[in-house]
């Protein structure tokens, strides 16, 4: 996708970002290095050398105190960014949810990457799912372009005040991050009007102190663990005027979710991060040879757009949910168990089923998607799922 | 808490406390299973009682004689330890 408005230029996932960092004109950095996101902070800190970014940039002993760092500063009203992957997410894990829950508006670039064991530098959505339950607004994108929009676009949308949450940008690792693509940058100027100065709420004040983060029991946590559940639904439609917003402003279209040749697909792939593009060159091929196939992407994991989906799952007799990771014991992987909550209760649902595919890196190629395609197609011609969970793109 | 307590609508968001100094309003005695009790007639005055209470909820009087601030007292027991008298005694609540 590289209509619209701006100039074009060539660049890697992490530069994309951080090139929309700097034009988000950020205050405060605090960043801790983990391949491969650190690109994304080595050229921030270059930014902040250089005097092309007046911020400041706080190196850390950890990401536990990147994100702690951040979210110090984002109450007390500045606008900031943090970037990590893999571990490093994972070593934030407790300050995820207290950036949620202080309704902090930090902004994070996620490179996914694996988890370990074994040490793995390459993109499985582990990280990204990992936060999904910590009341993060997460936009996954799909090439460098949507790295970079999304990440002025975040920085809108979490200092929004009908929003005040914090996001992630999911970029997968290497495949995104480390590409050089070519992509269309906005002017500072125009970046400026879609993104004006931050206006705190509630900020720390020395003439009028507030308590941040209390302690909370029995008598009030849940009225505010409910209030902040409320608030985080109640976002959705404001999340999708800015979405609309910034597609009119930057000319390229962003929606919650993306469909292909769903309008008269009997079989559908659903797949988020770069592997959509995949899907879809294949879908395409396919349906030049008159094959019924469709995908279905989302570009906000995070409120998951229930409804969006409802609508777009009419008429399909099958869906494979294809998930870059694995959640061990459960019935489903990640965005299976999403996908099929949201769609419990609809009259008219496909038959589902959950396939593992690209952890560590491992390639998807075409070849894996025309297979999942087979899949879905033997599904949906027995009406019935004889295995709910496959792996594809593994020596057996 | 003596004040009517907030629905979730009606919350600052963030769960701040946007008045400062309202801990006062929290009271904690209700979390004691120990009660301390003071006995005026074997205490010596010293005040190790009210220099270690932590929350501090031993109130001094003029004479140097104390009192123990039930609403807040948790019953931790650290003044009975203290008092080289044992001019306090702690005692199961009911």
């Amino acid at each position: 996708m590289t209509e619209g408005r701006g100039k074009p230029v060539g660049l890697s996932g992490d530069l994309a970002v951080a090139y929309a960092v700097k034009q988000a004109d950020v205050d405060v950095i605090a960043a801790y290095p983990i391949t491969p996101q650190t690109i994304i902070v080595e050229k921030l800190a270059e930014y902040v050398n250089d005097g092309e970014l007046n911020a400041a940039f706080v190196p850390v002993e950890s990401e536990h105190s990147a994100l702690s760092a951040v979210v110090g500063a984002s109450l007390a009203g500045a606008r900031v960014f943090t970037a990590t992957a893999s571990q490093g997410l994972a070593l934030m894990y407790e300050i995820l949810w207290i950036a949620s829950g202080l309704r902090t508006t930090v902004v994070m670039a996620l490179a996914n990457r694996a988890l370990s064991p074994n040490i793995n530098i390459h993109c499985s959505h582990d990280d990204a799912y990992a936060a999904r339950d910590a009341g993060w607004i997460q936009f996954f994108a799909e090439n460098v372009q949507e790295a970079y929009d999304l990440t002025l676009l975040a920085f809108r949308v979490s200092e929004d005040k009908k929003v005040l949450f914090p996001s992630i940008i999911n970029l997968d690792g290497f495949i995104l991050s480390h590409s050089l693509e070519r992509l269309l940058v906005l002017d500072d100027k125009e970046v400026k009007e879609f993104l004006p100065p931050k206006e705190p709420v509630n900020p720390i004040d020395p003439d009028n102190p507030k308590t941040y983060g209390p302690l909370d029991l029995y008598d009030y946590y849940i009225e505010h663990k409910r209030q902040q559940a409320e608030h985080f639904k109640a976002s959705y439609p404001r999340i999708l005027e800015l979405m609309r917003e910034f597609s009119e402003f930057a000319g390229r279209e962003y929606k919650p979710i993306k469909t292909y040749g769903l309008e008269d697909a009997e079989v559908a792939i659903m797949i988020l991060g770069s592997s959509a593009g995949t899907a879809r060159y294949v879908a395409r091929k396919l349906r030049a040879k008159g094959e019924k196939v469709g995908v279905i992407s989302l570009t906000l994991y995070r409120p998951f757009p229930v409804n969006e989906l409802l609508e777009a799952v009419k008429g399909l007799k099958a869906l494979a949910v294809m998930d870059r990771s694995y959640s061990f014991g459960s019935p489903g992987a990640q965005l299976f168990m999403d996908v099929t909550a949201a769609l419990i209760n609809a009259k008219e649902k496909p038959l589902m089923f959950n396939v593992i595919y690209g952890l560590g890196g491992r390639d998807l190629m075409p070849d894996h998607i025309v297979q999942v395609f087979e899949m879905a197609k033997q599904v949906a011609k027995e009406g019935e799922v004889k295995e709910a969970q496959v792996w594809v793109g593994v020596r057996e | 808490m003596s004040t009517k307590k907030l629905g979730w609508r009606e919350l600052p968001i963030g769960a701040i406390i946007t008045t400062p100094g309202n801990s006062v309003e929290y009271k904690t005695g209700a979390w004691r299973a120990l009660k301390p009790v003071y006995h005026k007639e074997k205490c010596v005055k010293c005040l190790l009682c009210w220099i270690h209470c932590p929350e501090p909820a031993i109130i001094r009087h003029e004479d140097d004689t104390i009192e123990i601030d039930y609403d807040y007292c948790k019953g931790c027991g650290i003044c009975a330890n203290v008092c080289p008298v044992k001019a306090i005694e702690m005692v199961m609540e009911r």
